[in-house]
């Protein structure tokens, strides 16, 4: 029997042989690697290295041909003392707060119910899985009809239950419940994704310390408290903070279901950056603010990475 | 509480990566607070220069022995 790769070798034409033999594996891993690091060069780092060179200027896209000033940190000096972008950050962390604390809470309590065994069990998790299949774009839609005041279900579901006229109201306009809203959509979907890591932590706690737990006759409340949540809670952590980022950078589902509105109720600070950067067409200025944004960002992400190397280690 | 500081400030002296990455997730964790906080104007003003001084610390520590 002969073995494929002599065969593979056998098939290489002559000339092409000759050339990769003289090669030793590191170079040819380079070979191989080299286009990757090409494009995640040109795609990646070029934008970001000329995207802090814009940000010490004045440039703006829509006016091409327009003499480009260098002026240092002013772009950085406003931003870091405007009152909008100091609000529209205040949204941001009244966005990251609710959500992240509604998702550890209902993330975790489904997690600690679904780790018990019950028929029905595997399909119960793969439905609540759902909701974070889907994609934003599609969930901002067809969250728009649900919280349509005439039509939608959520206002019917609210005037069943409270007696509040269905058209009286509006989710996602005027009278504060907006910022709610995207919470509550938020939750929606992602809950799952902290129930899964949770679950995760909650079938990693080998049984034999639970045993060792009854064996001393700890109560069960003693041992959800001394056993089950700190063993949990670097799994938690890693929710939150891969949560935290995400909804940090938040744009798409926001953007179709209010776009930032009604006024600046829910304007996030990337929809506020899309705005500076593609309707102001302040380029220059919404590149000191995408750095500003991409700092913060990396440094979170530095934490989730530490994190992530304290639970591998576990 | 002592022994725990003391061991800290030995790691920061000897250059050991351990605290000083504790020190540096602290600034960022500090930073994104300072930014997101709805009280004073001056804290969300210093706030990125908070957050930029632990991630280029986070970089540079991160490399630093164990």
């Amino acid at each position: 029997m002969t073995n494929p790769i002599d065969l593979a070798a056998r098939a290489t034409p002559a000339p092409v042989s000759r050339r990769i033999r003289g090669l030793s594996d590191r170079a040819i891993a380079w070979i191989f690697v080299a286009p990757t690091i090409f494009l995640l060069l040109a795609i990646n780092i070029f934008p970001l290295i000329w995207t802090v060179r814009l940000s010490f200027t004045n440039y703006a896209a829509n006016k091409p041909n327009a003499e480009v000033k260098w002026v240092g940190l002013r772009n950085y000096q406003r931003i870091l003392t405007d009152d909008g972008i100091w609000a529209t950050m205040q949204t941001t962390a009244h966005f990251l707060f609710w959500t992240l604390l509604l998702q550890v809470v209902i993330g975790f309590t489904l997690a600690w119910l679904i780790n018990r065994k019950f028929r029905g069990n595997d399909l119960l998790t793969t439905l609540i899985v759902i909701p974070m299949m889907l994609s934003p774009a599609v969930v901002g839609n067809f969250w728009t009809f649900l919280y349509q005041p005439q039509i939608g279900l959520v206002n019917y579901v609210v005037e069943l239950l409270t007696g509040t006229p269905a058209s009286s109201f509006s989710m996602l306009g005027p009278g504060g419940l907006a910022p709610w809203s995207i919470i509550i959509v938020d939750t929606w979907m992602w809950t799952p994704f902290v129930m899964l890591i949770c679950l995760a932590g909650l079938r990693s706690i080998p049984d034999y310390i639970y045993e060792a737990a009854e064996v001393d006759r700890a109560s069960k409340w003693r041992q959800f408290w001394t056993i089950t949540v700190p063993m949990v809670l670097p799994f938690l952590m890693l929710a939150v903070l891969f949560r935290g980022i995400e909804n940090f950078k938040m744009f798409d589902m926001v953007a179709l279901l209010t776009g930032g509105g009604p006024g600046n109720e829910t304007l996030l600070t990337s929809i506020d950056l899309k705005r500076e950067a593609f309707e102001k067409w302040r380029t220059g200025y919404s590149s000191a603010y995408a750095i500003i944004l991409f700092v913060t960002v990396f440094g979170l992400a530095s934490i989730y990475v530490k994190a992530l190397n304290k639970v591998k280690e576990r | 509480m002592t022994g725990f500081l003391s061991r800290f400030l030995t790691g920061l002296l000897r250059l050991r990566r351990g605290p000083w990455e504790t020190l540096s997730t602290i600034l960022i964790a500090l930073g994104v607070v300072m930014l997101m906080q709805p009280f004073a104007l001056w804290a969300f003003t210093w706030s990125f220069l908070v957050t930029l001084t632990g991630t280029v610390m986070f970089i540079i520590t991160s490399h630093f022995p164990e």
